[in-house]
């Protein structure tokens, strides 16, 4: 076994409506993350892609291959991850895997998905089809999942409906301050509660939007960081699970349960507590997200977590502040992509370099979530000391 | 047509059934959930349906009491205004979404005909 995990450096796109596909998005973010940290590519060992459905999309597969000749990796090992939404999170496992087994010195992870030369309604079944075919047949969709649950715990836990508002208004504040972000316009509660029904509950600015975008990580152990770098951070914990695939079938609906044992894992490793994380990005691909992931996660009772939102503990100046990247809901959710942009998010913040969205951090946590909390991975990070 | 849940060794039920139970019991019995009445759990009402799914498409997730062993089923509703703790039961419809519209073929495996919740 080697020693511990460094993410050395990171890189991004512009999330949005793009003209680039599935493979030059890819190599966007991966060449930008072999230049922000220096290192040439035939010291890469393994390559990681993060995708969920690229051949669905576009028509596309093999994307793992075409992105090691497209950087000059080859003969790299490469592998395309994916655990649809939560493929990014899926691809910081299998990079921590591969570092810490001593299989890889160095390891890329590259997340992406094109996704908006589709229209929405197709994007929509393309996502609907990660469901049972008892679930799919009567036209289920992930928005309406989050609506059955948000009626059920605005009911449950007496949380008025602003609370969501709440979550959304401040995760467009926060995108508005990233130029990487999909939207980057504020919205007041007002607006959020007079947008159109989506799934009642919940309406249009309770949901992310489909975006086309890309993001890259690169791992090694910790004597190897010390190499190339002096502002890495430590991947010092990392945990996944599952829940049911019928999302029925959970004894309560309005706790995420793979959240609760992949973050208890990742606490567990790393050493840490829910209280000594300092900055966290969740998966806010609806707002009601936050709230059961912040409760899961340990940040709030089960039932409070709408309160932190009301008092503005969440927001970037907050006690903990939640989604300083606007989250999926701002900065948009190419689907792939999104865990490791989740990831890139606490690195930058760890060291320093989030520019107007900069909080105080030593410790960050990063929850990404596929399908509606079906299968979920949780990493945290910490700054080197 | 049924309604097909799964009763396991272990004494529990799931709707739709599985090769296993949550904890690894086999499968002993099927039982069929259309003879019995359930009460919702939740509901929303989608307006941002998937190709070939009606528009407004109003979902319930029920609960039904099947010899003290509760069992939840999700399902589309016959009516609109749907309320947590309505009594409904299910009633059999032949073409729930249509077939091949969407991402799935209609001649495969994906069964289109099933059972909406209506109040009792």
């Amino acid at each position: 076994m080697s020693d511990s995990v460094a993410v050395l450096g990171g890189s991004m796109t512009k999330f949005g409506q793009r003209d680039a596909w599935i493979c030059e998005l890819l190599a966007e973010a991966g060449s930008a993350c072999l230049a922000d940290t220096g290192v040439s590519p035939d010291a890469v060992d393994h390559l990681y892609v993060s995708n969920m459905a690229s051949g669905e999309f576009e028509g596309q597969t093999g994307v793992m291959n075409a992105l090691a000749h497209d950087l000059g990796l080859v003969p790299a090992y490469s592998q395309r991850v994916d655990q649809t939404s939560a493929s990014g999170g899926a691809g910081i496992y299998a990079a921590w895997q591969s570092i810490k087994s001593g299989a890889s010195d160095m390891t890329l992870l590259v997340g992406g998905e094109k996704m908006t030369h589709r229209s929405t309604a197709e994007s929509t079944d393309v996502i609907a089809s990660i469901t049972h075919p008892a679930e799919y047949k009567h036209g289920v969709t992930l928005p309406s999942f989050a609506g059955l649950t948000a009626r059920l715990y605005l009911e449950q836990f007496d949380a008025p409906r602003e609370s969501l508002a709440e979550v959304a208004v401040k995760n467009h504040e926060n995108g508005v301050r990233n130029e990487n972000a999909q939207f980057r316009t504020e919205i007041t509660v007002e607006e959020a509660l007079d947008s159109p029904i989506v799934a009642d509950p919940l309406r249009l600015y309770d949901f992310c939007p489909v975006t086309d975008g890309s993001a890259a990580l690169l791992f090694c152990p910790v004597a190897v960081a010390e190499e190339y770098a002096d502002d890495y951070v430590v991947l010092s914990g990392v945990g996944g699970a599952t829940d049911t695939h019928v999302v029925h079938e959970r004894d309560d609906p309005t706790t995420m349960n793979a959240v609760v044992d992949s973050s208890d894992r990742a606490f567990e490793m790393a050493g840490l507590e829910p209280d000594d994380i300092d900055v966290a990005e969740l998966h806010d691909m609806f707002t009601i997200l936050e709230f059961l992931q912040m409760e899961a996660v340990g940040f709030a009772e089960q039932g409070r977590a709408w309160e932190q939102a009301m008092d503005g503990r969440t927001r970037l100046d907050g006690d903990l502040p939640i989604n300083p990247s606007g989250g999926l809901k701002s900065k948009g959710h190419p689907l792939g992509a999104s865990g490791v942009a989740q990831g890139y998010e606490i690195y930058e913040q760890l060291v320093g370099e989030a520019g107007d969205r900069q909080v105080s951090a030593d410790a960050g946590l990063a929850c990404n979530v596929g399908g509606f909390g079906n299968c979920v991975t949780t990493a945290i990070m910490e700054a080197r000391q | 047509m049924t309604m097909e849940a799964y009763r396991y060794e272990d004494g529990t039920i799931s709707y739709p059934g599985h090769p296993r139970s949550r904890d690894g019991a086999e499968p002993v019995e099927t039982i069929d959930l259309s003879e019995y009445t359930g009460e919702v759990i939740t509901w929303t009402t989608s307006t941002a349906t998937p190709p070939g799914v009606r528009e407004p498409n109003t979902l319930a997730i029920v609960e039904f009491d099947v010899d003290g062993e509760t069992v939840r089923a999700l399902g589309g509703t016959t009516i609109d205004d749907v309320e947590i703790g309505q009594t409904v039961t299910p009633v059999h419809v032949e073409e729930l979404r249509e077939p091949g519209v969407g991402i799935k073929p209609a001649d495969g495996p994906q069964e289109w005909d099933g059972y909406r919740f209506e109040p009792v």
